[in-house]
């Protein structure tokens, strides 16, 4: 028999009964309905948020309470509504953490891909992995009674502060960069590294000159994540960082975050300014994570195709 | 293998059914009696110090009639007049009296049923144990910032408030402070157990919290020689207090009615005893 080109297939799929054709082509058009439904759920649930944000936070625009809300005192029973204090404290939060997490979780995957020996790395990325599924409340707890106490001894105050809260925050983004980097690290082409292998490059001149350079926009995307995280969490900034609605002018002073404020105002009474406002920040918040994801986008860029080099 | 967990799933079913019926079940009569021929859920919530009153008596009165479902949830006062304004719960607590906005706008009925002080504590290990109200206020707007100013140790006060939504902090402010300043650098917890931690753990600490939760890990401060007790609370001595409101939209539901009765009744008022407040007189 002789083996059947591309024309005499076509034939062959024409002359099959409709009922045969559809067999496996219906299941592939149920499955792609499936995966395009789940995708629009998802984009109009996003999309749904943003709308009731800007919906809920029309009034402060309309009321023209906007410049009110953009000031930087928060004090309801004076009629003072400024959430600028706790934009800063977000940001000086979740800036020092990250400066505290993003050199250690280099060091830790330079340890596992070049310059850790022997027996140690393994169990280093197993404790990574376990520590990504800890709770956030853990942390939390555990930092109000081991590390609170020690900050208020050492630098005086309550202890309820933007240092405990940084340090807290730092440990629990560190195992999400760790494993971005982790990830980009092993992603490095293989014949690339047989070359340097073959150059005499050892592991950790390998590591800095050869696979690091490569991986430089997963790096990029590994900070820009850890911070974005860091930014939205909750818990640990209501736990921990004292919630006074001020800008702190030491590390042990309290300050607040506007996701703990959201967390502390959004029980009190429904139409009041103070309401509102949380919508104000919800809306920043929302930016933010927006802007970050527009920008992870823009740097990450399709990796270039391993080179290919014949003769 | 499969048998060997057969076994411990047995064992460990065994085990529950069998702590399960340990759980004292009192025979009660009288309020409890007109829940037998009621079924239903009964949601509830809303402010934080009222919570093991109410799950007390639904403990009881699910052991009554197992038919009926009581649900009780916290979220402190504002959220309490949300819900039940809101039609997401039957019964909504507070630990304020409504707002005439509130009242217009819902429509609710308020039912109180106990008393609670709010007392001022410190650390149990913190020599000052009266204040007046002139230094009380001027602690709390950050006016005197180290304790030897009030006859104690040469040591920084550290200042913890509550957030937005608390009727203790209400009512604290409005009562002691008198709408006063309130110093912003002052450090803000979220509930009456948050407070107690914090100050128990904070030598040079000072709060509020409501006097039904003082207890060993926090010594309550004398105001203008006023002891905070409830005894005081009620005939009017410690002038710092509250009552805790149950509101319905509305009339209540026949359940919520019953529930409102029973916690009102002779047999709630140990329950509210037991917690610390003071039942009020029906």
């Amino acid at each position: 028999m002789t083996v059947p080109d591309d024309h005499s297939l076509n034939l062959a799929w024409r002359r099959r009964s409709p009922r045969q054709v559809e067999g496996p082509f219906c299941r592939e058009k149920v499955v792609r309905v499936m995966l395009a439904g789940a995708m629009l759920s998802a984009a109009l649930g996003v999309a749904a948020i943003l709308g009731f944000l800007a919906y809920f936070a029309w009034p402060l625009v309309a009321g023209g309470h906007l410049s009110q809300v953009f000031s930087w005192h928060w004090q309801p029973v004076r009629g003072q509504f400024g959430i600028l204090p706790m934009l800063a404290g977000s940001l000086l939060l979740t800036l020092s953490a990250v400066l505290a997490a993003y050199p250690l979780a280099m060091g830790l995957c330079g340890f596992v891909h070049g310059a850790g020996r022997g027996p140690w790395v393994r169990p280093v990325l197993a404790l990574i992995h376990f520590m990504t599924g800890i709770p956030t409340v853990v942390y939390g707890f555990v930092s109000v009674f081991v590390l609170v106490p020690r900050i208020r001894q050492w630098l005086g105050g309550t202890g309820y502060s933007w240092l405990a809260a940084s340090l807290t925050l730092s440990l629990l983004i560190l195992p999400t960069m760790v494993l971005l980097i982790h990830t980009q690290l092993r992603q490095t082409d293989s014949r690339v590294r047989l070359a340097a292998a073959a150059l005499g490059l050892t592991p950790v001149q390998e590591l800095l000159w050869v696979r690091l350079p490569q991986a430089s926009q997963g790096l990029w995307a590994a900070l820009i994540l850890g911070w974005s995280r860091a930014l939205g969490d909750t818990l640990i900034a209501l736990m921990l960082s004292g919630n006074a609605p001020q800008v702190p002018q030491a590390v042990a002073d309290s300050l607040r975050a506007l996701t703990a404020h959201i967390a502390l105002v959004v029980a009190t009474d429904v139409g009041s300014a103070a309401y509102h406002s949380i919508f104000a920040c919800g809306l920043i918040l929302f930016a933010i994570s927006a802007a970050v994801n527009l920008t992870l986008r823009r740097l990450q860029a399709p990796v270039a195709a391993p080179h290919h080099t014949h003769g | 293998m499969k048998l060997r967990q057969t076994w411990q799933f047995i064992v460990i079913t065994a085990l529950c059914c069998g702590l399960m019926s340990l759980c004292p079940t009192p025979g009660r009569a009288g309020a409890l009696e007109s829940f037998k021929a009621l079924d239903g859920t009964l949601d509830i919530a809303g402010g934080t110090a009222h919570i093991p009153v109410m799950q007390d008596a639904a403990k009881n009165i699910m052991q009554v009639n197992p038919k009926i479902r009581i649900t009780i949830a916290g979220g402190g006062s504002g959220v309490g007049v949300q819900k039940v304004g809101e039609g997401l719960v039957a019964i909504g607590n507070t630990g304020r009296a409504l707002t005439p906005e509130e009242v217009s706008r819902y429509g609710l009925k308020s039912f109180p049923f106990a008393i609670d002080g709010v007392a001022v504590a410190v650390n149990p290990a913190n020599p000052v144990g009266a204040l007046t109200s002139e230094q009380a206020q001027a602690i709390f707007a950050g006016k005197i910032t180290n304790w030897k100013a009030v006859g104690g140790k040469d040591a920084p006060i550290n200042l913890y408030g509550r957030d937005e939504a608390s009727g203790t902090r209400e009512v604290f402010w409005g009562k002691l402070l008198k709408k006063g300043p309130v110093a912003e650098k002052t450090n803000i917890v979220a509930s009456n157990g948050a407070m107690k931690v914090a100050i128990a753990q904070d030598p040079g600490a000072i709060g509020y919290l409501g006097i039904g939760h003082v207890d060993q890990t926090v010594t309550a401060v004398k105001l203008d020689g006023a002891e905070p007790t409830q005894e005081n609370a009620k005939n009017g001595t410690y002038p710092i207090t509250r009552k805790l409101y149950m509101n319905t939209k509305g009339e209540p539901t026949p359940l919520a009615r019953a529930f409102i009765d029973y916690i009102l009744s002779p047999e709630g008022a140990p329950i509210i005893q037991k917690h610390g407040y003071i039942p009020v007189q029906q």
